[in-house]
């Protein structure tokens, strides 16, 4: 049976060029655990090396207008990018 | 640390830019192993009970409510002075009574801050939980629901009676997070961010927090049992020039932006500025200003600015 991994980055910019700031794996493989702080290091440099290496890009965050008087406050990432392979 | 005229211990202008910045900063050794010691003891702590062939998960749940019970950790109710919360002969008096530790606290939330809570994280090696109950890391998270003060702030004490090494999990953090306001395990999804770090130290280090940092607890895989004893505390008063008493102004000069002769100084504007490895190219433009705009009120000086980022589109002539 076929399974499906997710891998979910978090980039510098919505551009899917810029660089990998957050990053989180899943497993279809259940003796296989992506859990938090499992990794110093980025999987990937920038966002598109995802898709060079075979991920296939399936959701993006969207890019939203800054509520008026709420422009200069900060929250979540805003760059999000879920990626998927089967295998 | 600065010395005030009575000979106590105050946080220097860099220390104080380097929280702002930051949002922590970190007391290596700084309580003797006496101390330690004597912290150890209160609680009960006893390594050769890790060494029992009977530890299950019931064990472990057991041993938890038994520190609980029976340690000397004070019960004390939300608002306590701090002042009040310790006795005189406990380890914890003794902690939050070291001159450096004590000068810090005065100088992020003053000499009349208030015991939100206290609390013993006890994280014990993961091999001694059930088989199929595998222990996981703690998702991050900040310690609060939506808080939306932008000026005053609460401090979080992380006191580590023991050594903390890589294999024992030590609270994972990610620096410069404090002023992204989200609501708890909200972030949860995001398992690594760039630029974490994880706790490693020397026994009787001291963590201050800002209370809305990102962190959470990694996995045990050591032997050992790992301690961390969380105090919060909330100011009672405004938190204006508390490390200075009242004698700061801001005298660095700016320099030329962008086109300059690129001798950068350690100065505050230059901690305030920065970056962290995971900032977004425009979110973390804003985290510098939100810190230019809580060191204006720190230092009670509403025309402060770092590379004109405020004063820029404060030049409105409506």
């Amino acid at each position: 049976m076929k399974k499906q991994d997710i891998l979910i980055l978090y980039l510098s910019t919505s551009s899917l060029e810029s660089d990998v700031i957050g990053w989180a794996r899943h497993f279809g493989d259940k003796k296989k655990i992506g859990m938090p702080g499992d990794n110093d290091s980025p999987p990937y440099e920038r966002g598109i090396e995802a898709i060079h290496d075979g991920w296939k890009l399936f959701q993006t965050s969207q890019l939203e207008q800054h509520a008026k008087g709420d422009e200069y406050r900060t929250g979540y990432l805003k760059y999000e990018f879920f990626f998927e392979k089967i295998q | 640390m600065n010395k005030n005229k009575q000979n106590n211990y105050l946080l220097t202008d860099y220390q104080m830019a380097e929280f702002v910045s930051k949002g922590y900063l970190m007391f290596e050794n700084i309580i003797d192993n006496k101390t330690n010691k004597k912290f150890l003891k209160e609680i009960g702590h006893t390594s050769s009970a890790l060494n029992k062939k009977n530890k299950n998960q019931s064990w472990l749940n057991e041993h938890y409510d038994s520190i609980m019970k029976t340690s000397k950790i004070p019960l004390v109710k939300a608002g306590t002075p701090l002042k009040k919360a310790y006795t005189k002969d406990s380890a914890l008096k003794d902690v939050i009574s070291n001159p450096i530790l004590s000068g810090a606290i005065k100088s992020l939330v003053g000499s009349k801050s208030k015991l939100d809570h206290h609390f013993l994280h006890i994280t014990f090696p993961s091999k001694y939980y059930n088989k199929g109950q595998q222990k996981l890391s703690q998702g991050n998270h900040n310690d609060c629901v939506i808080d939306p003060r932008e000026k005053t702030f609460d401090i979080q004490l992380f006191y580590f009676p023991t050594a903390v090494d890589k294999k024992m999990g030590g609270t994972r953090y990610i620096p410069g997070s404090h002023f992204r306001m989200v609501n708890e395990f909200a972030i949860a999804r995001y398992h690594n961010i760039k630029g974490q770090k994880h706790v490693i130290c020397p026994a009787g280090t001291v963590i201050i927090f800002h209370h809305n940092i990102w962190h959470g607890a990694g996995v045990n895989n050591s032997d050992k049992i790992r301690y961390a004893f969380k105090i919060r505390l909330m100011p009672a008063e405004r938190q204006i020039k508390l490390w200075t008493e009242n004698s700061f102004k801001n005298t660095d000069n700016e320099e030329p932006l962008y086109w300059n002769n690129g001798n950068k100084k350690n100065s505050v504007r230059e901690i305030l500025q920065k970056t962290e490895p995971w900032f977004e190219a425009d979110s973390g433009r804003l985290d510098i200003m939100n810190r230019i705009r809580l060191w204006r009120h720190l230092t009670n000086d509403k025309n402060f600015d770092a590379a004109y980022w405020l004063t820029r589109i404060e030049n409105d002539f409506k």
